[in-house]
């Protein structure tokens, strides 16, 4: 492979994995904390409230994400819904996301012992005080594994924007090998999508790391 | 003074409490013993407001208090968990100043200063940046009683104090309950454990499953 043709076409990846990026970046810092509010509420004693969110996970984690992309660009306009493509991405990506996310704080809610409820409860701190500092701290360090698991699988998800036409790194290789008639664009797709997966467990190890300090 | 009377609780149709009536006085130690399913954590939790009675009355120095209420006058009670409950996640010494200034509101400086004193008394001056997994079962126990003692209850609350260590840690405990005796903190124990409720309590009350 020539080193020139490799610096031709970069720039085009580049600019896919930048839009690819973008995506990443927002799910996660939309969907983690709404992950967070909706694990309260399927955590909380509000039946209704219970109810519709348990509906909600059902249905995201019950049908291809693929199927959810397809349904807010291409099946909400027919309602009178529309969203721009970057937009529809994003809706798509973050109630996805947010809903696997809610379900890995349940369990990490659940996880925490009653008694810390209860001591913090007999000091007087409020409910949200007790979220705040003591709970939400030890279901961070209980949920980083299975979180690290998501946000990788985020990654790669994120080609699926390919299907309503954004420009995304996969579609920027895949238009170049098409183009070109060679594996390189592809072959340096893959190796751009493993570079970011590396940072990205780089960055978790060190996450966990960081919260190591207590068991 | 700590009265309740008449305290009532079932769970469903199964009385656990049938009217208990008790008193601490100012200064002593009042414990309550009996057998395991006797009722005495669900007394306790009562108590502390962690279980909400069926009836009863609760009063301190005469005056009625809510057990589960948020005002000053409500928050008289500090509990010494079976278990201790301290927060993994903070330091001994954020364990003991984290309430006294979310809910005292204390500056940082005094409630760090609070924690200290009670830590050097209870032998552990030198262990305030640890985390709970680094100490033994009984300084845990005692941190436990210092995060209570931070937020300056009218009466001090345990929770079957030694069954959570080892058995010659005893002498340990009961040491510390008598020592926070003469510095004033009238205290309320619960164990199954009848030899050591003798050994430091004024008063007995021993209770019994209702079947
Ligand atoms: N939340 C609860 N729901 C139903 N039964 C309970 C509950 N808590 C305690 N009990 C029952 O009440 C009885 C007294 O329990 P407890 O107060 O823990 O006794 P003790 O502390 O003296 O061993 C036990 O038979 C226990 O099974
Ligand atoms: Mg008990």
């Amino acid at each position: 492979m020539s080193l020139n043709y490799v610096f031709e076409i970069l720039p085009s990846l580049f600019q896919g994995a930048w839009l690819t990026l973008q995506i990443f970046f927002w799910t996660l810092v939309v969907s983690i904390p709404l992950g967070i509010v909706v694990s309260l509420g399927l955590t909380s004693k509000i039946r209704p409230l219970q109810w519709i969110l348990e509906v909600y996970v059902w249905l995201m984690r019950g049908t291809p994400l693929l199927l959810q992309l397809i349904f807010v660009f291409y099946g909400l306009p027919i309602i009178g819904i529309v969203f721009q493509r970057y937009d529809a991405a994003l809706v798509a990506f973050i109630l996805n996301y947010a809903a696997y996310f809610a379900e890995i704080f349940r369990g990490g809610f659940q996880s925490v012992s009653v008694g810390q409820f209860e001591a913090a409860r007999v000091l007087r701190l409020s409910y949200w005080q007790t979220i705040r500092k003591i709970i939400i701290p030890q279901v961070v360090k209980i949920v980083i594994p299975s979180i690290g698991n998501e946000v990788i699988n985020l990654v790669k998800d994120s080609s699926l924007v390919y299907v309503i036409g954004l420009g995304d790194l996969l579609r920027a290789g895949n238009v170049a090998t098409s183009r070109d008639v060679t594996l390189v664009p592809l072959l340096l797709v893959a190796l751009i999508y493993l570079i970011l997966v590396g940072i990205c467990t780089l960055v978790l190890r060190r996450v966990e790391k960081r919260y190591s300090y207590f068991k | 003074m700590l009265e309740v009377k008449n305290l009532k609780k079932s769970f469903g149709d199964r009385v656990i409490l049938d009217g208990v009536n008790l008193t601490v006085n100012d200064d002593e130690i009042l414990c309550i013993v009996g057998p395991s399913g006797a009722g005495k954590t669900t007394l306790l939790r009562c108590i502390t407001g962690l279980e909400t009675p069926d009836s009863g009355t609760f009063l301190m120095n005469g005056q009625p208090f809510d057990p589960q209420g948020t005002k000053d006058s409500d928050r008289v009670i500090g509990v010494v968990f079976q278990d201790f409950n301290l927060f993994p996640n903070l330091s001994v010494m954020d364990n003991i100043t984290l309430a006294p200034m979310m809910v005292l509101k204390e500056t940082k400086k005094d409630a760090e200063k609070q924690a200290a004193q009670l830590l050097s008394e209870l032998g552990l001056s030198t262990k305030g940046d640890l985390y709970p997994w680094q100490l033994s079962g009984g300084q845990k126990q005692r941190v436990a009683i210092a995060r209570a003692l931070a937020m300056k209850p009218k009466i001090l609350c345990y929770d079957e104090p030694t069954s959570a260590l080892d058995p010659n840690l005893r002498q340990e405990v009961a040491k510390i309950i008598l020592n926070l005796k003469k510095s004033g903190m009238t205290q309320l124990v619960v164990t199954h454990d009848l030899d050591f409720a003798q050994e430091i309590a004024d008063n007995l009350l021993k209770v019994k499953p209702i079947d």
